[in-house]
């Protein structure tokens, strides 16, 4: 079997399994009121923005990568 | 049938599948951010620069369905890093300011934002529009984002025009130099951002964020204030200076997972992990764990963080000639190095008294210390032939930095 045809067979069966699954109800498997954990300050991803932001800035532009994190910022930090 | 409508056809069913599981998605809203507003100083010292700034975050919502933020951030350097030793030119000090407006607008289980941002430097200007979308979906497990950025920036080179050698900080006036840009004052950059997300309730104890992001940048890429070393053995040094020549274009891919887990004994962990590549064969990954422990009115934070690049295809900390190759960098942050960051950080939580309209407030206080352990750049300041320390054998340069940050939050 050639490699566009196992492509196409793969791509056909996932689109039939999203179909079937979107169109069914979706039991949430943590219910809201087994969420008290999550909801705890310190499970936040982001729990100081405005202390994060400016770390997110500092390591920015010491390195060549960015992005992947959400974030944005502005400034060169040039020289 | 068509090849093409073939594919068309899948992307409709596809399409379908997407729009069966909105609909499908019960219509309990979302919620906004809570009010809040913070207040930030920081100090930051390592590689001969120092840096002092301060930030305020103010957040408010207007009605059921709006939240407003603004932010403003004020950066004083003064100082000077080993680029600028190495370059000959005197410490220096420059302020950057920068300003954000951010607006949130929730309908249903939908949340827009909007945002613009307006950075300043005497030699760098900065403006970016950034819009974004999120939906929730499977009962709130599951939500959706993408965002997009667009960013407008003014590269400038400053040169000083007065100097008073009896100042601590030589330079009285600094103009702009245009003989960087080919006689132009100002060169543009444009950067676009496109990203999509993820966040995923896993289970009554954990959640999962995935972030993947796609950077173009057009224009001027080079720093101006940075330059290659070239062998040149007429000087007495062995060595010369000339400006380095960067692409004029960039793209970037970075995906970005954290995972948090809630501890039984009321604590969290955080694992962090990044891919980074990009078009001029930069490679990075960043690890980083973290472990959060409340205690009475105190939260102790802790993480320690591992970072490695690998240097762009055109860096080297030598040439053989000034000319050598059409691109030549020996900008460090695009050279192969390690980095470590330790961190810890600790806040107490307190009520102000009579101030009934707050309904928290927290003090705060955060260090990292940075070890930047780099594996192709040198430290030219110790060339010395006397020594018999020539160009290209001198040590590799390290480099350690403090960042403190102490901040005072108000929930409302």
């Amino acid at each position: 079997m050639s490699i566009a045809r196992r492509i196409f067979g793969l791509t056909a069966a996932v689109g039939l399994l999203s179909q079937l699954w979107a169109c069914s109800p979706i039991e949430p498997w943590v219910k809201p009121y087994e969420r008290e954990r999550l909801a705890d300050p310190i499970m936040a991803f982001d729990r100081n923005p405005v202390s994060s932001a400016y770390m997110d800035h500092v390591i920015e532009v010491r390195s060549a990568s960015r992005g992947g994190s959400g974030a944005a910022g502005g400034g060169c930090g040039c020289n | 049938m068509p090849r093409s409508w073939r594919g068309g056809r899948w992307l409709v069913a596809v399409a379908a599948g997407a729009l069966c599981i909105l609909y499908g998605a019960p219509s309990r809203t979302d919620v906004l951010p809570e009010d809040r507003a913070d207040v930030l100083g920081t100090y930051y010292s390592g590689g001969g620069q120092d840096i002092t700034g301060m930030s305020v975050l103010v957040r408010k919502k207007v009605g059921d369905h709006v939240s407003l933020s603004y932010n403003h951030l004020e950066d004083i350097v003064s100082g000077a890093s080993i680029d600028v030793r190495t370059s000959g030119a005197s410490p220096y000090r420059e302020k950057r300011t920068q300003d954000g407006l951010n607006g949130e607008f929730l309908y249903g289980k939908t949340t827009y934002t909007l945002g613009v941002t307006h950075s300043y430097e005497p030699d760098y200007r900065s403006n970016t529009a950034s819009f974004g979308i999120s939906q929730s979906m499977f009962g709130d497990l599951t939500t959706v984002s993408m965002t997009y950025h667009r960013t407008w920036n003014d590269v400038f080179k400053m040169v000083c025009l007065v100097e008073d050698p009896a100042l601590d900080y030589h330079c009285v006036e600094k103009v702009h130099d245009p003989s960087a840009f080919n006689g132009k004052p100002e060169a543009d950059m444009d950067e676009r951002s496109y990203g999509v997300g993820l966040t995923q309730i896993l289970t009554r104890n954990s959640i999962i964020s995935a972030n993947f992001e796609v950077i173009t940048d057009q224009g001027w890429l080079s720093n101006p204030y940075r330059e290659i070393v070239y062998a040149s053995p007429s000087n007495s040094s062995g060595f010369a200076l000339a400006p380095e020549v960067d692409p004029s274009t960039r793209t970037s891919n970075a995906l970005g997972l954290d995972y948090k887990y809630f501890l039984p004994w009321h604590a969290a962990l955080d694992l962090q992990y990044r891919y980074f590549e990009d078009t001029w064969h930069i490679r990075a990954q960043t690890a980083q764990i973290g472990y959060t422990q409340p205690w009475h009115n105190f939260t102790f934070d802790g993480d320690f963080r591992f970072y490695t690049q690998t240097h762009a295809d055109f860096y080297s900390d030598l040439f053989s000639a000034a000319d050598a190759q059409n691109f030549e960098s020996r900008n460090r942050e695009l050279s192969s190095f390690n980095s470590f960051t330790v961190g810890t950080g600790v806040s107490y939580e307190f009520h102000i008294p009579h101030a009934t309209f707050l309904s928290r407030s927290t003090a705060n206080f955060r260090i990292d210390h940075f070890l930047f352990d780099y594996k192709d750049f040198r430290d030219l300041e110790l060339v010395d032939p006397s020594k018999g320390i020539v160009v290209g054998s001198e040590p590799l340069y390290t480099v350690q930095l403090n960042v403190m940050q102490l901040f005072f939050s108000v929930w409302y």
